[in-house]
């Protein structure tokens, strides 16, 4: 294959595109590991789930993003209920949690997409839209509009966290309970409620990724497993909990995996995800913006 | 004593079956089953003893797997040299794993095994030697002397490893390198305060876990006479390999066992009479269960009635 600048700068474009995408499809994550410390490896089985409802909702002749707004109270209430149970069961008792925490997470991924392959079978879905299939010309460059759409709620998804995490009352207090939990206890506010109001923040914005996720391809019920790669590279290498190193390192990771698309081939594109992740857990860990 | 006696009998009775003229289909299924008590006994080496959590048991199973098949590709190798050359792949990845260790800890060293997982099974896609996404049809030697049928000679083989992985499980749990774990996972940097060895007790653990895994998936392409990597390289063995132990009991050796053959027994089942979908939802289901409920399992729950009952 030749090298050019030509094709390099495609693939740089479509890289930020996806980058953007990478981030906003995180950003739960982020809350959810990131600041609360909660090991959610269910988190992209979630997101799928999200995707499936998109897909019911959408089929009644509903956009998909607003059928994946339409979701997010319902998602913050399964969030809700999801910290609650592991509140109660793991996190109260305190001994040994890590492994069984771990374990639960790990078990409810798997009932959700035996779940979804129960229900909608392992066929793959995808919504209709009318900027779906079609892409944006500039010059010779081509830009298929579900990507854009993509980007432009990724930056709007994160813009909002970030204002809502450093302007609100609320927001402050779910920041705080990461820093410190037993000082806030001190305040006299309640720290379970608090994580339990983020986590239900976090698992609600993943209908919304969910709902992107359709749009800017077919959804089949083991995606999760890639995004599991996705997402945590990204968390990983943004620092745990930091919403503007969660675009920044959205951005590297579709960068990446657009240039090794270009140059190497789709069947190489899964592992870019997962070696990155190996490379930040190896060098540093804190990741680039760690708090 | 009465260990090795019992050992000894399993031996003499896998092979007994093995020469009866038990219907072949049971065979097939025993086989997945005795994968099953290695697998969740290699498992509970490093997670249930040390406390870190392996999803990526798939990596070490393939890669066991996929050495096999290029040694029988390149030179016909025999079963038991696939084997060998398998548990010291699953070694030598063991070893890079408990290196990872030195720096990750609970989930960050979780997330770090799937990321080996997937670029494990991404290295096969693009191999060709090894037949790539599409895999490999492989042609069974002839079977050695006194078995009928190669599947008999695997399940035999099976019994042998299954049985050689739980006496190194055992052995490991009374010994000091198991209060050595057991004091890493309560604690690790109190028992580096103490003087135990972690860094070493911790490659050890990683080491053996790995090479059983990597030994229980070399036969796996001789059993199925074919090989691809989405299989091979499943995140659905590791969620049984971990499910298992956490249903069984994760403290004792017998925790693994018993959580392999109750679960591998109703996943056989479940396979043949309903769906192969439905059986790592069952899986999935249990492992919830039981984690949340019975957070000992099985071995926990006895306890505790004979507690009460001698009471």
């Amino acid at each position: 294959m030749i090298f050019s600048f030509d094709l390099l700068f495609e693939a740089v474009l479509f890289g930020v595109l996806l980058g953007c995408f990478y981030a906003a499809v995180s950003i739960g994550l982020s809350v959810s590991f990131g600041l609360l410390d909660v090991p959610h490896v269910a988190h992209p089985a979630l997101m799928v789930l999200g995707s499936y409802c998109t897909w019911l909702v959408a089929s009644w002749g509903l956009d998909p993003i607003l059928a994946g707004i339409i979701l997010m109270p319902a998602f913050f209430a399964l969030g809700v209920l999801i910290y609650r149970f592991y509140y109660e069961t793991f996190e109260k008792r305190g001994t040994e949690a890590g492994v069984r925490g771990l374990a639960f997470f790990f078990g409810v991924a798997f009932i959700v997409e035996v779940g979804l392959i129960l229900v909608f079978g392992v066929d793959q879905r995808t919504v209709a839209a009318p900027y779906i299939g079609s892409s944006w010309a500039i010059g010779e460059y081509r830009l298929p509009y579900r990507m854009l759409v993509a980007f432009g709620i990724a930056l709007v998804l994160t813009a909002a966290l970030t204002l809502y995490l450093s302007r609100t009352f609320t927001g402050r207090a779910i920041k705080a309970v990461a820093q410190d939990e037993p000082a806030l206890r001190l305040m006299g506010a309640n720290p379970v409620r608090i994580k339990q109001w983020a986590f239900g923040i976090a698992t609600g914005v993943s209908a919304l990724a969910g709902a992107m996720l359709i749009i800017v391809g077919p959804v089949e019920p083991a995606l999760d497993r890639l995004y599991i790669g996705r997402t945590f590279c990204v968390v990983v290498l943004a620092g745990l909990g930091s919403m503007t190193g969660t675009l920044a390192a959205g951005l590297i990771l579709g960068i990446s995996e657009s240039i090794v698309l270009m140059m190497l081939g789709a069947s190489w594109a899964p592992a870019v995800a997962f070696g990155l992740l190996l490379i930040v857990l190896g060098i540093r860990p804190q990741g680039l913006f760690g708090r | 004593m009465k260990y090795w006696i019992g050992a000894a009998l399993v031996v003499i009775a896998a092979f007994a079956a093995a020469l009866s003229g038990m219907n072949e289909y049971f065979f097939y299924a025993a086989y997945i089953v005795l994968t099953f008590v290695v697998l969740s006994t290699a498992w509970n080496i490093l997670g249930g003893y040390a406390g870190y959590v392996n999803f990526g048991t798939g990596a070490f199973f393939g890669l066991g797997s996929y050495s096999a098949v290029v040694l029988f590709k390149a030179l016909e190798a025999p079963l038991f040299v696939q084997i060998l050359a398998g548990a010291a792949i699953g070694a030598a990845l063991g070893f890079g794993v408990g290196i990872m260790t030195l720096r990750l800890r609970g989930i960050f060293f979780a997330i770090a095994t799937v990321a080996i997982l997937f670029i494990m099974e991404t290295f096969m896609v693009n191999w060709r030697y090894v037949g790539g996404a599409t895999g490999l049809q492989l042609l069974r030697p002839e079977v050695m002397a006194p078995f009928d049928s190669y599947t008999r000679m695997l399940f035999v083989v099976m019994a042998l490893l299954a049985v050689v992985a739980v006496s190194i499980a055992r052995y490991i749990q009374v010994s000091w390198i198991g209060r050595g774990l057991r004091a890493i996972r309560d604690s690790e940097e109190a028992a580096e305060c103490s003087g135990v060895p972690t860094l070493k007790l911790k490659l050890f653990a990683c080491v053996v876990s790995g090479a059983l895994m990597g030994a229980a998936g070399a036969p796996m392409p001789m059993y199925l006479s074919f090989i691809e990597p989405a299989s091979s390289f499943s995140l659905n063995w590791g969620v049984s390999a971990l499910a298992m132990p956490m249903i069984g009991g994760t403290g004792h050796w017998i925790g693994p066992v018993i959580g392999a053959l109750l679960l591998g027994s109703i996943q056989q089942i479940v396979t043949v009479t309903i769906s192969n979908e439905i059986n790592v939802l069952v899986v999935g289901v249990l492992l919830v269960l039981f984690v949340v409920l019975a957070p000992d399992g099985i071995v926990g729950l006895f306890r505790k009635w004979t507690r009460r009952s001698s009471r």
